[in-house]
């Protein structure tokens, strides 16, 4: 009797759903982790996720090819992210002023975009998406085949990219010199590292990543933009990466356990528990984490102060 | 980037052959300076001349000119605010000098920022070590120096160059550990080897022995006379004599911002070296009278206090403040004062120990219970406690009295009549200006700003006075007037205890004097027993003991 | 921290003003991508904000929120405090307004009005001690904690709007509250209602509270020098709470004033980012009560003109956001507004 009532909410189905649900959130807190481990808060996520939404779906409209539209998305994610840099690194505006005002500008600007160019209100037309691949062997393994097996690519960019960023972060010199900044960027730029031009990178990679993040919404998940379609998924993914310790693994499996209440939420509703409870799980978990009662989640020393040489 | 990348490289093979050939040739070299002690034929690595600096309202560093020897251990010494820290800084381009110049082994150099020191082979080990907590200590010593391989960094090469340079040197550090778990002793040792991972062929070490245990201390000598022995010159900046005759070959005292001489270590002893730091300055003296001391207002018992960063800092106090009478306290700065003082005033519990009030005990109370039971306080920092830099100076008049009527009605409401009356009688009696209650007291000298703290916390009739660097930074004529105050205060039969690092203030001001040094009170004296020379002395860590001798054989007795 | 903290002079308003201006000419930009004339868009923004009393009117309707939202928010930085959860704050108000205002639908006005009110004050000060007393008790950094408790806020609500205060229409909403309950509207047609006389008290309490009682005193002494304050006697901690807790609730009006005087009901998710646009007032009126009276009338005045503009034109009302982002981020950025005019004012 248990065990049929844990199958029902765990099993290859609802995990294969987590997965695709914890996606774009994987995306946008890997491009957190580069910016936070500089020293730099990025509350923007959220704006330069829609901002990929949006051009993922526009550049993809007029090329026709959702993985030119791909890089559109990068490209805008990291332009959004340049502008936060500009405003935090090169005029000290405080980091969290300026992360309110890039998600409030990119509500913004990509329905009046929407309503300019397709003089439509809501949602953009159909464009070609991103399809959804089943791969040769691992789909015939049980259980992780229903899992993993049949995905769409950018699922798999995901956990490739959370590899990438582990060993970016790491095991590379410039990992190292990232985390340096982003602790004590005096002690970094005594030894001669340039503490600015990191932190440029760093929340450059950061939007573009994001912005990767909201294109897998618009041209993998589904094949069209809608107002506000990110629903405060960078604020998820923003606690994704402050719940996983500032770490691609911990948020990795934050992104998880936040994608698995996600997916998880309708069947609960179904046996009697509010979804909207399960729904504040993972805001309730991250405060939870902050406050130091499951092990403290400590942000790197620097964030969220401007570094001025003497 | 490419290029700085190549060069990083080259220079850590370099690096690492050094060590190989050290490593393999057990018996170096005699050091240089031991065979070629005379003037003529020495060497000098780094030469300073006619160095000046000056800071709004100070000369750090008055026409200083100074030779540091090849391979010698050179100590640098001075009260606070000798102007010590601010040389070496220049030197390694973290403040550029006003006027004079550089020269090292021979060449003159511009030092405009730090990585230009590095390349040149200058190392500096701050007071404030520039160390990543959340890396390990091998990670922090090969920062931007990386050994690698298309970037990847090279751990294991990494950890191993650092336990070579650790082992040549006797620097015993885990290269592995996180720099967070460790001491203070032991981040110390990872900012060494980071200089010498860089190749330092000058190691700079800012007062180093401050943060350390007598036995850290003792390693730390070990492994400076490994450097030398192994060719590293070093400069020594410290205000304790003992360790200056312990290790160095050559000592340069500076004072006020000049050089006052250089000496050899072996030439000159302890009563030299104190007179040459605390110097034979006309004093100020203030007009009084004898102290007419009454009855104990306030008195600390076995007070023991630990610091911000948990290692004890007072350690196991008494003393005991008077009616009437000023008990100043003698001592360099950093030896437990500023935790002594904000453990009578509340703002840090001690760890044990009484501290009371006409004998009843206050130690743990919030500041604000203790202010209402009638003591006053000027704090070191008026920046940082003792002042609203945005608020104006009738605002800041009544801080830490805002709760209290006059200055509220009914619980809540400000009376900003009473506020200005106030203001207005304190600016009038104690001459702030402007005289102008409004304005925002950022704009005002520091000499007037201070005058708004002293105002305030004299004025309101405190049993006892606890007055921390009252004059730090201040002009002449604010600093008399201060002096003033508080022999007034003393007049009118408040306890007034007195923390300076000015020993011409603690001397003009105190009926007696304790001298506290690393955390504990190592003498009190009456004021007809102490003179500077003794108090100096005392202060620099001196045997007790010994100083009663020397005032005993007539020394003083001038 | 200059940011957060500063005064209301006339030296001051070049940033502000400078803000308003270049956020205005990025948004021309805008306006030419949409294919209009700049001059026609700003001018139908205008008139259709402020040239008649009914528009002007309309333009209070809409600024009375946003002073709400400013207050807080500005009330909470004068302690150095970034209450990025007034959004939060006033959806739990507004939910507890609702909930006492379609109840006790028996008790007199001059009972049940005030009830509904303190009960959403109460409400949303609570929302804000949490992520206070965090901050106050374990250092806990502030922002983080306001934006997962207007998530948290946001679910709750959706939940007691779906379930249990669901009303009997179809739409996710609750049920009319009871007119004794309501703030009634004081100019017809519009929807201007005395929640306009509730927000010019509230900035009156706000600036009294600040620089006439010892409270305001502590307050801003923790917020300009928390060191000084402790060594004045004042407690940090306790007055951090209490300066989140008055912002909460201060802010929570917003809520109460949409439920109670504009739509009479919850309607789930009702704000168009009120609580975030309190971010942008409070910085565009300096922190000061006043300051954000007006920086809420222009940001009530955009949205009004801007919903004409998006009638009357081609040009799509989201302008007013883009053109309110703008602002919140120059504001921020006063280096380069200074430099910018300065260098303008030397050639």
């Amino acid at each position: 009797m248990w065990w049929e009532y844990i199958t029902y909410f765990i099993n290859a189905t609802v995990l294969a759903a987590a997965l695709r649900m914890a996606t774009p959130l994987i995306f946008a807190s890997m491009g957190g982790i580069f910016s936070e481990r500089s020293g730099v808060i990025n509350i923007g996520l959220e704006g330069m996720m829609l901002t990929g939404a949006f051009m993922g779906m526009l550049v993809t409209f007029y090329t026709n090819n959702p993985w030119v539209g791909l890089v559109g998305a990068l490209l805008s994610g990291g332009i959004v992210g340049m502008v936060h840099a500009v405003a935090a690194v090169r005029y000290k505006v405080d980091q969290v002023v300026s992360g309110t005002a890039i998600n409030i500008f990119a509500v913004g600007f990509t329905v009046f975009m929407l309503r300019t160019i397709f003089d439509v209100a809501g949602t953009s037309p159909a464009v070609p998406r991103i399809r959804t691949v089943a791969l040769p062997v691992v789909r015939h393994i049980p259980v992780i085949g229903e899992i993993i097996g049949y995905q769409n690519p950018m699922v798999y960019m995901a956990l490739i990219l959370v590899v990438v960023v582990h060993i970016f972060l790491f095991h590379t010199v410039w990992g190292l010199r990232l985390r340096a900044v982003g602790e004590h960027p005096k002690a970094a730029d005594t030894v001669g590292i340039n503490v600015f031009l990191t932190r440029y990178i760093a929340v450059i990679t950061s939007g573009a990543l994001a912005g990767l993040g909201g294109a897998y919404l618009s041209i993998a998940h589904l094949s069209r933009f809608g107002d506000e379609m990110t629903a405060g998924r960078g604020f998820i993914a923003l606690a994704a990466m402050i719940f996983g310790k500032w770490t691609p693994f911990g948020a990795l499996g934050a992104a998880m356990l936040f994608g698995f209440a996600d997916a998880v939420q309708m069947r609960l509703q179904e046996v009697g528990i509010p979804r909207h409870f399960v729904q504040m799980i993972p805001y309730i978990l991250t405060m939870v984490a902050l406050a130091g009662f499951i092990g403290r989640a400590t942000p790197p020393k620097s964030i969220g102060k401007p570094y001025e040489k003497e | 980037m490419r290029r700085v990348e190549k060069t990083r490289v080259t220079a850590l093979q370099r690096r690492e052959a050094r060590v190989r050939r050290r490593c393999s040739r057990p018996q170096a070299a005699r050091p240089k300076h031991l065979h070629t002690f005379g003037e003529s034929a020495v060497e000098n690595i780094l030469e300073l001349s006619h160095i000046t600096k000056r800071f709004p309202g100070v000369i750090a560093n008055d026409d200083i000119s100074l030779g540091i020897r090849r391979g010698e251990i050179h100590a640098l010494v001075g009260e606070n605010g000798s102007g010590k820290s601010t040389l070496m800084s220049i030197v390694y381009g973290l403040y550029r000098a006003d006027t004079g110049e550089i020269s090292f082994k021979g060449a003159p150099v511009q030092i405009g920022e730090p990585r230009t020191a590095i390349e040149l082979g200058l190392g500096m080990v701050f007071q404030h070590f520039m160390l990543v907590d959340t890396l390990t200590v091998a990670e922090n010593v090969i920062l931007h120096a990386e050994p690698h391989s298309w970037g990847f960094v090279d751990y294991k090469r990494a950890v191993k160059a650092v336990e070579e340079l650790a082992t040549a040197y006797g620097l015993r550090v885990d290269a592995r550990a996180r720099v967070a778990d460790i001491s203070v002793g032991q981040e110390q040792r990872v900012e060494i080897l980071k200089a010498l991972y860089r190749q330092a062929e000058v190691l700079i070490l800012d007062e180093p022995t401050a943060v350390l245990t007598p036995q850290e201390t003792e390693e730390l000598f070990q492994v400076m006379n490994n450097l030398r022995e192994q060719g590293t010159t070093i400069v020594f900046i410290t205000h304790k004599i003992k360790e200056v005759l312990a290790i160095s070959d050559r000592v340069s005292v500076l004072r006020r911002g000049k050089l006052v001489g250089t000496r050899n270590t072996a030439e000159t002893g302890q009563r030299e070296l104190a007179e040459m730091m605390v110097g034979r300055e006309v004093l100020l003296r203030v007009k009084k009278e004898p102290a007419k001391p009454a009855e104990t207002v306030a008195s600390v018992a076995g007070l023991q206090v630990r610091d911000r960063r948990g290692m004890p800092a007072v350690k196991d106090v008494s003393l005991e403040v008077r009616r009437g009478e000023v008990l100043g306290i003698a001592g360099v700065e950093g030896n437990g004062q500023q935790e002594l003082v904000e453990a009578i005033t509340g703002l840090t519990a001690p760890e044990e120990g009484l501290v009371l009030l006409h004998g009843k005990p206050i130690q743990g109370l919030s500041p604000m219970k203790i202010k209402r039971r009638g003591v006053s306080y000027i704090p070191e920092d008026r920046h940082k406690r003792g002042l609203i830099l945005e608020y104006s100076v009738a605002d800041n008049l009544i801080l830490g009295l805002h709760s209290d009527p006059p200055f509220v009605e009914r619980y809540l409401f400000r009376n900003d009549r009473q506020i200005k009356a106030h203001a207005a009688r304190l600016v009038e009696s104690y001459d702030v200006r402007p005289p102008n209650p409004d304005q925002i007291i950022r704009t005002l000298s520091g000499g007037n700003q201070q005058k708004v703290v002293v105002a305030r916390e004299f004025s309101r009739d405190p049993e006892f006075l606890v007055c921390s660097q009252p004059t730090r930074g201040l002009d002449i004529g604010a600093i008399e007037f201060i002096h003033q105050e508080i022999i007034r205060q003393r007049d009118q039969g408040t306890g007034v205890l007195l923390v300076s690092a000015e020993l011409d203030e603690i001397l003009s001001l105190s009926d007696r004097i304790a001298v506290m040094f690393d955390g504990r009170i190592v003498a009190v004296l009456t004021i007809e027993e102490a003179d500077e020379q003794r108090l100096g002395y005392l202060m620099l860590g001196g045997d007790p003991q010994q100083a009663t001798g020397e005032l005993e054989s007539g020394v003083t007795a001038k | 921290m200059e940011l957060r903290q500063s005064s209301l002079s006339s030296r001051n308003l070049l940033v502000p003003l400078g803000s308003v201006v270049l956020a205005l000419l990025v948004g021309a930009v805008f306006v030419l991508i949409a294919g209009e004339n700049p001059i026609t868009a700003y001018r139908v923004l205008f008139v259709e904000s402020f040239g008649s009393v009914r528009s002007i009117a309309t333009t209070l309707q809409r600024a009375t929120p946003l002073i709400f939202t400013g207050l807080g928010v500005a009330f909470a930085f004068r302690c150095g405090l970034f209450n990025i959860g007034a959004e939060g704050q006033l959806y739990v108000g507004a939910i507890v307004a609702a909930i006492i205002g379609v109840s006790f639908g028996d008790l007199p006005r001059v009972i049940h009005l005030p009830m509904a009110v303190a009960g959403g004050m109460a409400a949303g000060g609570i929302w804000a001690a949490v992520p206070g007393i965090l901050k106050a008790k374990l250092g806990v950094h502030e922002v983080i904690n306001t934006i997962m408790m207007n998530f948290v806020a946001y679910y709750l609500t959706d939940f007691l709007v779906t379930g249990p205060f669901h009303g009997g229409r179809w739409a996710p909403e609750t049920d009319r509250v009871f007119p004794t309950a309501a703030l009634e509207r004081i100019f017809l047609p519009t929807r201007l209602n005395s929640g306009i006389i509730l927000a010019v008290v509230a900035i009156a309490v706000v600036y009294v509270i600040l620089w006439k009682t010892k409270t305001g005193y502590e307050i801003r002494a923790v917020g300009f020098n928390p060191g000084a304050a402790e060594y004045g006697g004042i407690s940090v901690a306790r007055n951090m709470v209490l300066a989140m807790v008055i912002s909460g609730a201060v802010a929570s009006l917003a809520g109460v004033e949409q439920v109670l005087g504009v739509h009479g009901r919850f309607i789930q998710r009702f704000s168009p980012d009120l609580g975030f646009m309190g971010i942008a007032v409070a910085l565009l009126g300096k922190n000061h009560p006043v300051g954000v009276f007006f920086a809420a009338v222009l940001f009530g005045a955009l949205r009004t003109g801007g919903a004409a503009m998006d009638r009357l034109t081609d040009v799509p009302r989201e302008l007013i956001v883009i053109i309110q982002a703008m602002i919140i981020m120059f504001v921020a950025a006063d280096e380069l507004i200074r430099r910018l005019f300065a260098r303008r004012g030397k050639a």
